[in-house]
C-alpha cells in the first residue's frame, strides 16, 4: 500500500480504470497535456494517448453533451468540469439531459458519466470557484452525487462511479486535496455508492456530514467527548443520492440525538433532506429536535470572509450542545 | 478607418429546381434513379398527408405536442434520404419524419407526441435519439456521437436539425466548434423557416446568412433551397461522403418555411406573418414543384398519387390504434427506469404506488 493524498488517490484511480476498460475516456479543460489544473489527469495522457485523455475546447455545455454522445456509442466517460461554478454552463447537459438519458428513452440508452469537479471552501479561490452547488445536483432525479471525505473513499467510490451504469457527480472538495495522506491499496478495489460510513461510533447523538465538514464535526465530537463526556457518532455520507437512509435512521434510534452538518448554505439543501428523512423514519425515537448546522443564505462568500462563513467546529460543537441539553 | 480584415464573403446558395421544377442547375443534379426519385416523391405526399391528419388528430385533442410539418418536407426528406441505414440521426422535436422514415414506427412517434415513455423508447436497430426540446442541445450531444463513431473507425455519419432560431444557442456554437476542433463526421442542417415561433430570421442574427457561421468554426458551409428536394439530396449526399472520408463536419443551411403554425399549443401565424406571406411561399412548395418535374418525365401519376395520399391515411390510421392500444404507464413502471437499479428510498415509493394507496 502507498500513502496518498486525496488527488494522488483521484488520479490512481483514472489510471485504474484506463486500464482496465477501453471505453473509458478522460477529457476536459487542461485535462490532457497539461494534467489538470490540479494535477489529477497527471501522465494519463502519456500513458494513454491522446485518444483516452484528451483536452476539450474551453465550453462547459459542449463538454456536457461530448459526454452524452460518446456515452450514447457506449463509452464510459469521465468528464471534468474545471471548477464547481462552471457547471451552470453545463446545467442543461448534466441536470437536463444525462440524468433524463435512461428515462426518456426508458431504458433504450444510458449515460455511464462521470462529472468530476473540485468545489469547497477553504482555499480562498476566485468567485464562482468553490461553491457547495451538491443541494442543485442532489435534487436532480437520475443522477447519483458522490462526495469523498478522505483518499482511500475517494479512489474507491471513483471506480465505483466509472463502473456505474448511471451518470454520477463526482464531487471532490479542494481544501481536502492535499491536506493529509493516507494509505490507498494499489490496483482495483471498489466503495460502494449509496452507501454511509460510520466514521466514529458514539451513544448520545449523532452527526451526519459529508465532505470536509465530516472533519470539521470529528474535531467537534472530540471536544464533546473532552468537555462533557459525551459520545458523538458521525456519520459520513459519502453519496448525497441515493441517501444512505438505513446507516442514518439506525444511528439515530441509537443516539435519540442528530444533527446534519453541510457547507452549503442552509436553504433546501442536503441537511433538510436528511432532517426530514429522519423525522418520517424516526420521530418516535428522537429526544431533541434535529438541527442544521449549515451556512447563512448568501452567496458563496467572498474569500476574505470564507473562514467565517463556513461552519466550524464550534458551530458544530454548539449544535451538539443544543440538542444534548434538550 | 482600420483596415478590418476580416469580410463575410457571399452567400452561396444550390439550387437544383426553379419554382416551377425545372432545372436550372445541370450540373449539380444527383444521380438518383427513376425509383428513387419517385420514392422521394411518394415520401413528400406521404409525409403531407401524415402532417395534415396528424394536426387534425391534434386538434381533436387525440395528440400532445405536435410541430406541424409541412412545407418543410423537401428538407426533411431529402436530407434523410442521402443517409445510410447506420447513420445516426439527432432530431429537434419538428423532425419526426426523419425519424419515422429512418426505421422509428410511426406509432411511437405518436406516443412520444401524447407524452407516452415508450415513445422514446428506440428500437435497437434504429440509430436515432429522442427528439430534442432544449433548442441547441442536440448539437453538443450529436458532435459526441460523431467523435464516438470515429474513435471506434466505424464509417458512420451523424446528423442533427434545429432551425434559425436554434443557431442562436451557444451549444449551436460549441457544438460547431467541438465538431471542426475534433473533425467530426457530423452533419448540421439548420432548417431556416424564417421565424423562432414568432421572431423572424432578421432578429437572429446579423450575419448575411446562417451558413455564413460555419466560416467562425472553420468549417464549410452552405445554404440550399431547402423547399427542393433534390438540391437538400445533393448537399446532404455531398455532406455525408466527405464525413466518411474523414473530411469533418458541414453546415447546411436550408431555406424553407413552415406552413402551418410552429405547434398546435395556441400558436397563431396570423400575429407575426402577413396575410400575403405564406401564399408566396406556398408557390414553392416542394411537393408540386417535384410533381411537376416527375411528370416532366413522365414518372407521376395521378392515380400514383391517389394511392401514396390512401396509404398514408391507412398508415395514420393504424399507428393510431397501435397507439391507443398501448399499455398505460404504471408509476412503479416509470420508477424503475431512473436508473439501473431503483435505491432503497425509491424502492420505498415504488412499493406505496403499488399498493393502491393513494389512488
Amino acid at each position: 500500500m502507498a500513502q496518498m493524498t486525496m488527488i494522488q488517490a483521484i488520479t490512481d484511480a483514472l489510471r485504474t480504470e484506463l486500464a482496465r476498460d477501453p471505453n473509458v475516456l478522460v477529457f476536459g479543460e487542461d485535462v490532457g497535456h497539461y494534467g489538470g489544473v490540479f494535477r489529477a489527469t497527471e501522465g494519463l495522457q502519456k500513458e494513454f494517448g491522446e485518444e483516452r485523455v484528451f483536452d476539450t475546447p474551453l465550453a462547459e455545455s459542449g463538454i456536457g453533451g461530448l459526454a452524452i454522445g460518446l456515452a450514447v456509442t457506449g463509452f464510459r466517460p469521465v468528464a471534468e468540469i474545471q471548477f464547481i461554478g462552471f457547471i451552470f454552463e453545463a446545467m442543461d447537459s448534466i441536470c437536463g439531459q444525462a440524468s433524463r438519458l435512461r428515462f426518456r428513452s426508458g431504458g433504450r440508452y444510458r449515460a455511464p458519466i462521470v462529472f468530476r469537479s473540485p468545489f469547497g471552501v477553504g482555499v480562498k479561490a476566485a468567485e464562482y470557484h468553490t461553491d457547495n452547488l451538491e443541494g442543485l445536483l442532489a435534487q436532480t432525479p437520475g443522477l447519483k452525487v458522490v462526495v469523498p471525505s478522505n483518499p482511500y473513499d475517494a479512489k474507491g467510490l471513483l471506480i465505483s462511479a466509472i463502473r456505474d451504469d448511471d451518470p454520477v457527480f463526482f464531487l471532490e472538495h479542494m481544501k481536502l486535496y492535499r491536506s493529509f495522506r493516507e494509505e490507498v491499496p494499489e490496483g482495483d478495489y471498489t466503495v460502494p455508492i449509496g452507501k454511509a460510513k460510520v466514521v466514529r461510533e458514539g451513544t448520545d447523538a449523532t452527526v451526519i456530514a459529508y465532505g470536509a465538514m465530516v472533519h470539521t464535526s470529528l474535531k467537534a465530537a472530540e471536544e464533546i467527548a473532552k468537555t462533557r463526556g459525551a459520545q458523538v457518532e458521525v456519520i459520513d455520507l459519502r453519496t448525497l443520492n441515493p441517501l444512505d437512509a438505513e446507516t442514518i435512521i439506525a444511528s439515530v434510534k441509537k443516539t435519540g440525538r442528530a444533527i446534519v452538518v453541510q457547507e452549503a448554505q442552509r436553504i433546501a439543501g442536503v441537511a433538510a433532506e436528511v432532517a426530514a428523512l429522519i423525522n418520517e423514519k424516526a420521530i418516535l425515537h428522537l429526544e431533541a429536535p434535529v438541527l442544521r448546522v449549515a451556512s447563512p443564505d448568501i452567496p458563496f462568500s467572498f474569500p476574505l470572509a470564507e473562514d467565517e462563513w463556513v461552519p466550524n467546529p464550534a458551530r458544530v460543537t454548539a449544535a451538539l450542545h443544543e440538542v444534548l441539553d434538550f | 478607418m482600420l483596415h478590418y480584415a476580416v469580410e463575410a464573403g457571399e452567400v452561396k446558395r444550390l439550387d437544383i429546381l426553379d419554382a416551377d421544377g425545372r432545372i436550372v442547375n445541370p450540373d449539380a443534379v444527383p444521380r438518383l434513379s427513376d425509383g428513387e426519385l419517385k420514392e422521394l416523391m411518394r415520401r413528400m405526399v406521404f409525409t403531407r398527408i401524415w402532417d395534415q391528419r396528424a394536426v387534425s388528430l391534434g386538434r381533436q385533442g387525440r395528440l400532445g405536442f405536435y410541430a406541424p410539418v409541412s412545407g418543410q418536407e423537401a428538407t426533411m426528406i431529402g436530407s434523410e434520404f442521402a443517409l445510410n441505414r447506420d447513420d445516426f440521426i439527432l432530431p429537434g422535436y419538428r423532425d419526426i419524419p426523419q425519424i419515422v422514415w429512418h426505421g422509428l414506427p410511426m406509432y411511437q412517434a405518436f406516443l412520444y407526441s401524447r407524452g407516452h415513455q415508450h415513445g422514446g423508447q428506440i428500437p435497437e436497430d434504429v440509430h436515432v435519439l429522442m427528439p430534442q426540446i432544449i433548442i441547441g442541445a442536440q448539437i453538443v450531444q450529436a458532435a459526441g456521437v460523431a467523435m464516438g463513431f470515429k474513435k471506434r473507425g466505424e464509417k458512420r455519419v451523424v446528423i442533427t436539425y434545429t432551425g434559425d432560431g436554434g443557431s442562436s444557442q451557444g451549444d449551436f456554437y460549441e457544438g460547431l466548434n467541438f465538431a471542426g476542433v475534433f473533425n467530426l463526421p457530423l452533419i448540421v442542417v439548420v432548417q431556416n423557416n424564417g421565424y423562432a415561433i414568432s421572431t423572424p430570421r432578421e432578429k437572429q442574427t446579423r450575419a448575411p446568412s446562417i451558413a455564413h457561421k460555419a466560416v467562425a468554426a472553420g468549417i464549410p458551409g452552405i445554404q440550399v433551397d431547402g423547399m427542393d428536394v433534390l438540391a437538400v439530396y445533393t448537399a446532404v449526399k455531398d455532406a455525408a461522403e466527405r464525413a466518411r472520408n474523414g473530411d469533418g463536419p458541414t453546415l447546411i443551411e436550408a431555406v424553407t418555411y413552415r406552413f402551418g403554425p410552429h405547434s398546435l399549443s395556441g400558436d397563431d401565424p396570423t400575429r407575426y406573418r402577413s396575410k400575403e406571406e405564406p401564399t408566396e411561399w406556398e408557390k414553392r412548395d416542394p411537393l408540386v414543384r417535384f410533381r411537376k418535374f416527375l411528370t416532366e418525365k413522365g414518372l407521376w401519376s395521378d392515380d400514383e398519387e391517389t394511392a401514396v395520399i390512401e396509404e398514408a391515411k391507412r398508415a395514420v390510421k393504424e399507428a393510431v390504434e397501435q397507439a391507443d392500444r398501448t399499455a398505460k404507464m404504471t408509476m412503479p413502471g416509470l420508477i424503475d427506469t431512473v436508473f439501473e437499479t431503483a435505491p432503497p428510498l425509491m424502492q420505498e415509493q415504488k412499493a406505496w404506488f403499488s399498493s393502491g394507496e393513494g389512488k
